[in-house]
């Protein structure tokens, strides 16, 4: 069990790069017992002692941290505990131990008017079934979140309609929810979440009850939104590789445990747990991988071949032309220096042998 | 054998049979039995009610009044004062609403005096012209839902007048245009309080029960007490009688919202209150609007009966002609209610439906569009009217008002149907009328009432045992003591053999008409339809046709009870038949089932438990009108209801006989829907 996130008690960090959502051994806890037994455990939470009286876990102690602009998708089966989690975060749920920052702000202390205003100007929450107002149309729904904080009618709908412009559903604003199709019903269900410009996105299986191929459509969207929106986002999904295709970093849960946090490349080639491999047992690698994921160190044999790759290219772009040279190719960074050598069997090996790559060319590629 | 052990069930319904009929004949018929009939351990209660309301009403909190009259300070009990006041208001909204459709003094009253009418001959505030209405309808009909409804809207005021019922339906209206909006806010203010607080909601809801299950009647004595007579405390009833099914149905719709719906919301960031009404309420709008169009329904139909407590309009009439027994006007009158319940539901429907286009630029003529037309047409009626008080000579405006007298009737007509059907098929009509009583229901009612209360007890908590278990035995077994120490255990027998007989016959004819009904796509749409007109009549019209054909007696209750009932029985069946998953009857098909096979096997399994909630519903229908019978002359709990109406104390046998009737029902409703639900556990469709 990894977290890569710092254990660190100290909140109050005076740093400017503090993170937008910040979570510190939060716990959600079921059960007729459980405000009893949180009385007697002063903070210690014990599992298995809480089991036994009957509980159930959503989360156990998840503690993580999203930043500005970051794209955290929490990855988990049902019942894993990854909905609840975010349920934590944008407080529908109360958090029964644990610490949640937003902008370094004390989302736990709030009350329900300050949690109120923070709704109402800085997040924006999409969800699996939509959760479209049935009665209101398209345009009416959009601008929904605008009229309960006051804004005019006039200004409200203005914008809902740059919205509805946004996600492509121009001319069809005065429809209901009903009349539209389950991706143009999600379409909407996006348009409302980004109505007041929020700055944190959360994302509840938003593409999950869509067939696979709106799912995929929806999802170039959604990464056409982000690249324009740069939203600091926390997405929930039980699809590893819609979670693969999206995150910047993935947040792997089971059992309302943080298996594993780290970024998809990472996650493929270093699996922290026994269920996080059965995961990545499977994927497709030169989809996920990088050359600089794979590449080795520039050894003595400097016999390079023309060709040079980008450091961040991923396998699968650039495969078929390293493939058909004889001699390794160069991997280059951004200043075209390069900084390693990817060799034909080498890329063949770690792609489709069961082994890992080098350790210390990995290790690098950790961060943002 | 082998069949039997794979019943259980089966084997312990035939073992109490056994023991019910041994008990049936080895207790001795005496009233010194216990065992043949409780002591009225209750019999005390009625006039400890008596008592109570009196002390409540009259003495309790006195409290100084300044009498108008007397010049003086008198004393007054609260009560009586609160009452009074609520009278008043009530009365001055139905009278407001009712002058301006057709015209009086009495709100000129409310804020002068009478002197002042005395005095001043203008002082009269005249009715609109009924063109003027009709127009106003017609606008409002094309306004929220288009040419249809204006059409409808249209023929139905035309008829009205033309038939020369303007008068007493306008009263009608008013009447309930002021118990149906005050039935719907209540509904929906208690149904939000009990969706906000469990604690309320488990209070109100033994009470609904109750008051589902009570019959129309007994609502009306307590209301007389601490209302009087008169429109007002009809309309107070109705919205007592009426605001149940409105609570039942914006809670179900409230508990139906999904939680992700609602968690939007709350994300984008609503208050309570906007939470409340701009997200829960609105997206159970469905069940919402089910509820107003139940609460119209309920209003109409307690139109005829509030006449019994002096509410005036069309049922009052109604009820006068039945009185008389003249049919043919009967009819009419009840044509009439049920088209004002066609229109107020359809008009209600097309007003939730309404949308608004935000970007539509639109001029001042455009935006008042409807308005301005209805200025117009107010404008326009008006002058016709005056117009036509020069064309009509003889004091009558045909387009002003046209009188009671001077309209159209076909009552000669259906009064010589009558006469014909009398005179043609009157003695074979007889026949089968004497020999249905001689040999069936009089039998069957000394069948009821020779068994011994402690026979009824074993049955009745024995099926409840087999069925739900020790919790429904307990139940049922309490609400039938109470009946049995009530003095009128024979009489709720006698009620008990009329809603058997009349729900026997119903449930049969509603499952071999529905299960016919539901093989095509095309029948079964038919027959909804048909259930849906008939569910509009107001229970009362059942009556009419039944007199007509078999006149005063016990036959005409049971066939108005038959007919009313079986609108459940066959609703129920043909959706229950309808619902059944297509998977299963291609599944069925596959392995080569003939229709008879497949109804048998497949869709009779799935879809009993829903028949079960419909066999339910028909016991409620069918104790109801049971109950209404009771104007024809019926000698069970409802004859004595109607009688403590007229009764100075009736308060206390009022309540406690309604009670009778409402135990009845619900007992029948602990067993029906514990097994309905256990059977859809069962089978996995709840």
């Amino acid at each position: 069990m990894t977290n890569e996130t710092s254990n660190s008690t100290n909140s109050s960090t005076a740093n400017d790069d503090h993170p937008v959502i910040k979570c510190d051994g939060v716990y959600k806890i079921f059960g007729d017992n459980t405000a009893a037994m949180m009385a007697k455990s002063n903070g210690n939470i014990d599992v298995e002692a809480f089991k036994e009286a009957g509980c159930i876990f959503g989360v156990n102690n998840a503690s993580l941290e999203v930043h500005k602009g970051e794209m955290l998708i929490v990855m988990g089966l049902s019942g894993s505990g990854k909905s609840t989690l975010l349920r934590c975060i944008s407080r529908l749920t109360d958090t029964t131990n644990g610490n949640i920052f937003i902008d370094g702000e004390d989302l736990l202390a709030m009350n329900a008017k300050e949690l109120m205003e923070l709704r109402r100007n800085k997040m924006g929450m999409v969800f699996q079934s939509f959760a479209l107002l049935p009665h209101k149309t398209v345009l009416e729904n959009i601008a929904f979140p605008l009229q309960v904080k006051g804004t005019s009618t006039e200004d409200s709908m203005k914008r809902a309609m740059d919205m509805v412009n946004l996600v492509d559903l121009t001319g069809r604003e005065n429809y209901f929810p009903r009349q539209l199709s389950g991706g143009q019903q999600q379409r909407v269900g996006i348009a409302r979440s980004l109505a007041v410009e929020p700055d944190i996105w959360f994302l509840d299986e938003p593409f999950s009850a869509l067939d696979p191929l709106i799912r995929k459509e929806m999802q170039d969207e959604f990464l056409r939104l982000q690249e324009m929106l740069n939203k600091t986002i926390l997405f929930v999904t039980h699809d590893f590789d819609e979670a693969l295709r999206l995150a910047d970093r993935i947040a792997i849960m089971k059992d309302g445990v943080i298996e594993q946090c780290d970024t998809p490349a990472n996650i493929v080639l270093h699996p922290a747990t026994e269920y996080v491999a059965k995961f990545t047992n499977d994927v497709p690698r030169e989809r996920v991988l990088t050359c600089e994921n794979v590449m080795e160190d520039i050894g003595i044999d400097s016999d390079l071949s023309e060709l040079k790759v980008p450091r961040n290219a991923v396998i699968e772009t650039v495969a078929e032309a390293i493939l058909s040279e004889d001699k390794p190719v160069a991997v280059v960074d951004e200043n075209n220096e390069i900084v390693g050598t990817l060799h034909a069997s080498h890329v063949i090996h770690v792609l489709f042998g069961k082994d890992e790559p080098k350790p210390a060319s990995a290790s690098q590629a950790t961060g943002v | 054998m082998n069949n039997l052990a794979r019943h259980p069930k089966l084997v312990q319904f035939a073992a109490l049979l056994v023991v019910f009929f041994i008990l049936c004949f080895a207790i001795e018929p005496s009233e010194n039995n216990i065992l043949w009939r409780l002591p009225a351990f209750l019999s005390a209660v009625p006039e400890m009610l008596n008592n109570s309301v009196e002390f409540i009403m009259f003495e309790w909190i006195p409290i100084q009044t300044y009498n108008v009259e007397i010049e003086d300070y008198e004393e007054s009990a609260l009560m009586i004062e609160i009452t009074r006041s609520m009278s008043r208001a009530v009365l001055f909204g139905i009278e407001f609403i009712r002058e301006i459709l057709v015209g009086g003094q009495k709100t000129i009253v409310a804020f002068t005096s009478w002197d002042f009418i005395s005095e001043n001959d203008w002082a009269y505030w005249p009715a609109l012209p009924w063109t003027v209405v009709a127009g106003v309808g017609i606008t409002l009909g094309y306004a929220l839902s288009g040419r249809w409804l204006a059409i409808l809207v249209g023929c139905a005021t035309t008829y009205i007048a033309v038939f020369g019922q303007w008068v007493p339906a306008m009263e009608t209206l008013s009447f309930v245009l002021i118990a149906a909006p005050a039935s719907v806010v209540l509904g929906v203010f208690l149904a939000v309080l009990a969706f906000k607080s469990k604690a309320f909601e488990n209070a109100l809801m033994p009470l609904l029960n109750v008051a589902q299950t009570m019959p129309h009647f007994s609502y009306l004595v307590p209301v007389t007490v601490f209302f009087g007579v008169g429109d007002h405390a009809g309309a107070i009833a109705t919205v007592i009688f009426a605001t149940p099914p409105m609570i039942r149905l914006t809670l179900l719709g409230l508990k139906g919202v999904s939680p992700e719906v609602l968690e939007a919301g709350m994300m984008n960031g609503c208050n309570k209150v906007q939470l409340m009404f701009k997200v829960l309420i609105p997206t159970a709008r469905h069940d919402i609007l089910v509820g107003v169009n139940q609460v119209i329904m309920q209003c109409l139909a307690m139109a005829v009966i509030a006449s019994f407590i002096g509410a005036k309009g069309l049922g009052f009439n109604l009820l006068l002609a039945l009185n008389q027994l003249r049919i043919g006007q009967a009819l009419e009158l009840g044509i009439c209610i049920v088209l004002i319940a066609v229109v107020l539901d359809k008009l209600s429907l097309g007003w939730a439906n309404k949308q608004i286009d935000y970007f539509a630029d639109l001029s001042f003529v455009e935006r008042h569009k409807y308005s301005l037309i209805m200025t117009a047409i107010l404008v326009a009626g008006v002058v016709l009217a005056s117009i036509g008080s020069l064309i009509f000579k003889d004091g009558i405006n045909y387009f002003y008002l046209i009188p009671h007298n001077q309209g159209l009737t076909t009552e000669n007509f259906w009064q010589s149907g009558v006469d014909w059907i009398v005179d043609n098929w009157y003695s074979s009509l007889q026949v089968f009328n004497v020999g249905l009583i001689v040999n069936v229901l009089i039998p069957m009612k000394n069948a009821y009432l020779s068994m011994p209360v402690s026979a009824t007890f074993v049955l009745v908590m024995g099926v409840g045992y087999i069925v739900g278990g020790l919790r429904s035995a307990l139940v049922v077994g309490g609400l039938l003591l109470f009946i049995a120490s009530t003095e009128w255990w024979d009489r709720a027998l006698i009620t008990a053999y009329m809603a058997t007989f009349g729900v026997l016959v119903s449930v049969t004819i509603g499952l071999i008409s529905g299960s016919l009904c539901a093989q095509t796509r095309f029948t079964t749409k038919g027959i909804l339809l048909v259930c849906d007109t008939f569910q509009t009549f107001p229970s009362f019209i059942y009556l009419i046709p039944v007199i007509m054909l078999f006149g005063v007696t016990d036959t005409s209750v049971l066939i108005a009870v038959i007919i009313y009932a079986t609108i459940p029985a066959t609703r129920y069946t043909v959706e229950g038949l309808s619902n059944v998953p297509q998977s299963l009857l291609d599944a069925g098909s596959m392995s080569g089932v003939n229709r008879f096979q497949r109804w048998i096997h497949i869709e009779l399994p799935l879809a009993f438990p829903h028949i079960m909630l419909g066999i339910n519903q028909t016991v409620v229908f069918a104790l109801f009108m049971v109950i209404i019978g009771a104007m024809i002359g019926t000698d069970d709990l409802g004859q004595l209801i109607l009688k403590s109406l007229s009764d100075e104390f009736g308060i206390g046998n009022g309540l406690m006989l309604g009670l009778c009737v409402a135990f009845i029902g619900l007992a029948v409703d602990q067993i029906l829907r514990t097994w309905a639900s256990e059977r859809k556990k069962a089978l996995g469709v709840a």
